[in-house]
């Protein structure tokens, strides 16, 4: 049979019953528009933590004294590791870019009358770009400074705010700890990342900071930036733990004082979550398609009732069972296609409408839309339309043209 | 058309029954009918004298329990389905008592689903053709909602010679028509049968049914010959009457 008269009879019968048409679809409109917002806010929040932690250095290794108990707990407190551990490992690892050993604690600093509490941070120049700060203005300190233990500091935006509001930071001297210090830069905001504000800090050398401003011989953490690939976290994380093992004089029964975290581990759980949240919210709106096309199989049993005498008529001039059939399947699938496509509409609209109304709640949503999701949803619902059509288009099928004439 | 030399209509010991709540009524009881190429044949009698059934039966839209069925010389007694459905868009045109034009489709519309489900790829200058031919050339684009009764049937006329059938099989068709309009159509019928087409129609209405040049009586899913018409009338009179009397107190 041709495709546009059936197109023109599907849209027709569609079209005669308005209201009952939109009541069938509104089951298939709701389940796609859910599949498509809930997939969008899956994949969104996905994104965005991977954002959040790739921003930090996904070729990051840190390396910190104490070994994470199960659970996350830490044990054994003690401070076992040097500059020189440090230095080893630039030195003696392969496949390791820059090193940055770090110490750090929360300081008062303040420039003339305005105090801030921030996290200062004793760091090599290395450390810059090992996290990804990169200087607003100004600039970043050198080895040289480091060398000579000069008192310079460089300020994320936010503490440059508490301090200096809209005034010029850099070339100004504040004190840390009552000692001064001459601001030579001023990082690029990086946004807060849920758990710590990378904004509201300053840098200084190390070599200042271990000896003037904490007074400790011991570093807090070894910060290592790979030559990058994924498995290669991996292969130097191991090789970095051999040689602090070995400059530990640990033997082999002996747990290691030291632990390095790879950060690909939380990239891969951040993805794994996001399939999670993905599959979960998905399954849900593929609930609500079922049930949109339960009522699709619904109006079309009632519409083969309504049209028994015109079935009866074409069998009578000639409609093979399969015509039947195919005029059928073809409505429901008609009926269920616009619902997919108001759907879409719907869902997308839903989609950028979530992280707008979460906002004004105080909550952050991202929502991701993509164009797989949308060929899913509305492949889905013409599934859904050929599945729950079927049954109701052979019933049709089969009328027997006798009674289907004779019927009232 | 009709294929030369065979007679159009070839029906041989005809019977079909059917149950009615563990009761077997015999809709059909070994029923011969012969119809040549052009001629116009009224099948008559009571309603449950069968002639529906035979109506179903010879317009192949159901198949009898037994007996030789050859339409236009083709077996049609045997199939069921799809075959069936074949040969009532090739052979057949029907024109029922209420129509059954699709509502919402166009006069022209009507017409060219025959051709459609022939599978002809442009139907539309054989259904413009036919809907000519019956009168209504100047409706071809309205929808059947905005025709009257006469126009309507005209139009189902139409659809049933499109497909240039052997037989056309007619229902009652002025079953549903005012007796001038009824007439029209029995008049349309009266020239097609002219032009040399072979028609078939079942009634109840003895006006009608003497339309035909021939005419087939059925009872108690029988044929009664032509000649005992009158006297098997006036014995079904008297039976009547017996069991009427039988009744009165």
């Amino acid at each position: 049979m041709m495709f546009w008269m059936l197109a023109k009879v599907g849209l027709k019968a569609l079209l005669a019953n308005k209201l009952r048409s939109f009541l069938a679809v509104l089951g298939i409109v709701i389940g796609v528009a859910a599949v498509i917002s809930m997939l969008a806010l899956g994949a969104g929040t996905r994104d965005s933590i991977l954002r959040r932690v790739s921003s930090m250095g996904a070729d990051l290794l840190i390396v910190r004294p104490g070994q994470f108990g199960r659970g996350g707990v830490m044990s054994g407190s003690a401070q076992t590791m040097t500059i020189e551990d440090a230095l080893a490992i630039a030195e003696n690892v392969s496949g390791v870019r820059r090193v940055s050993p770090v110490v750090s604690g929360s300081q008062q600093l303040k420039y003339f009358n305005k105090n801030a509490q921030a996290i200062v941070f004793g760091a090599a120049p290395t450390y810059f770009g090992i996290r990804n700060f990169e200087i607003d203005h100004g600039r970043a300190f050198s080895d040289f400074e480091v060398e000579r233990m000069a008192r310079v500091a460089v300020l994320g935006p936010t503490a440059a705010e508490n301090l200096f509001g809209k005034d010029e930071p850099v070339g100004e001297t504040i004190k840390i700890k009552g000692v001064n210090y001459q601001v030579v830069g001023v990082l690029k905001s990086k946004g807060d990342q849920g758990w710590a504000d990378p904004d509201d800090q300053a840098i200084i050398p190390i070599s200042t900071a271990m000896k003037q401003l904490l007074g400790v011989t011991r570093i807090r953490e070894i910060d290592v930036q790979t030559e990058g690939g994924e498995g290669d976290n991996a292969l130097v994380a191991r090789e970095v733990e051999i040689l602090l093992r070995e400059r530990h004089r640990l033997t082999r029964d002996q747990e290691s004082d030291f632990t390095v975290r790879d950060q690909s581990e939380i990239i891969d759980m951040a993805k794994s979550f996001g399939s999670t949240l993905t599959i979960l919210l998905g399954s849900l709106g593929g609930i609500s398609l079922l049930v949109g096309g339960i009522g699709i199989m619904n109006i079309m049993l009632v519409t083969v009732a309504e049209r028994t005498r015109e079935i009866g008529l074409r069998k009578a001039i000639g409609a093979r069972e399969r015509d039947i059939l195919t005029q059928f399947l073809f409505e429901s699938v008609l009926v269920s296609g616009c619902g997919g496509a108001i759907g879409v509409v719907t869902g997308v609209g839903a989609a950028a409408l979530i992280p707008i109304i979460a906002s004004m709640a105080g909550a952050e949503f991202a929502t991701l839309v993509g164009t797989d999701s949308i060929l899913l949803a509305l492949g889905v619902s013409v599934g859904v339309g050929m599945f729950f059509g079927y049954y109701p288009a052979q019933r049709a099928a089969r009328l027997d043209p006798v009674e289907a004439l004779r019927y009232e | 058309m009709t294929t030369a030399g065979v007679p159009v209509i070839d029906a041989r010991r005809i019977r079909k029954t059917y149950r009615v709540g563990g009761q077997e009524i015999r809709a059909l009881d070994g029923v011969d009918v012969r119809v040549e190429a052009g001629e116009m044949v009224a099948v008559t009698g009571a309603s449950g004298s069968g002639k529906s059934t035979l109506m179903q039966v010879l317009g192949c839209l159901d198949h009898p329990d037994s007996g030789e069925y050859y339409l236009d010389g083709e077996n049609a007694a045997t199939l069921s389905g799809d075959r069936l459905a074949g040969i009532r868009n090739r052979k057949i045109g029907f024109v029922f008592q209420g129509f059954h034009l699709l509502p919402r489709l166009t006069a022209l519309e009507n017409v060219e689903l025959p051709l459609v489900y022939a599978g002809v790829a442009k139907p539309r200058p054989a259904a413009e053709a036919a809907l000519e031919r019956v009168g209504l050339a100047d409706r071809m684009l309205n929808e059947s909602n905005q025709l009257s009764g006469g126009q309507r049937q005209r139009v189902a006329v139409a659809r049933a010679l499109v497909n240039r059938p052997a037989l056309l099989l007619a229902d009652e068709p002025t079953g549903n028509l005012d007796s001038r309009t009824g007439a029209e159509i029995l008049a349309l019928f009266h020239d097609l049968n002219s032009e040399g087409r072979t028609i078939v129609i079942v009634t109840h209405d003895p006006d009608v049914a003497r339309f035909g040049r021939r005419r087939i009586h059925m009872s108690d899913g029988k044929v009664i010959p032509e000649d005992a018409v009158a006297a098997h009338e006036s014995s079904r009179l008297a039976q009547v009457l017996a069991v009427a009397g039988g009744a009165v107190p």
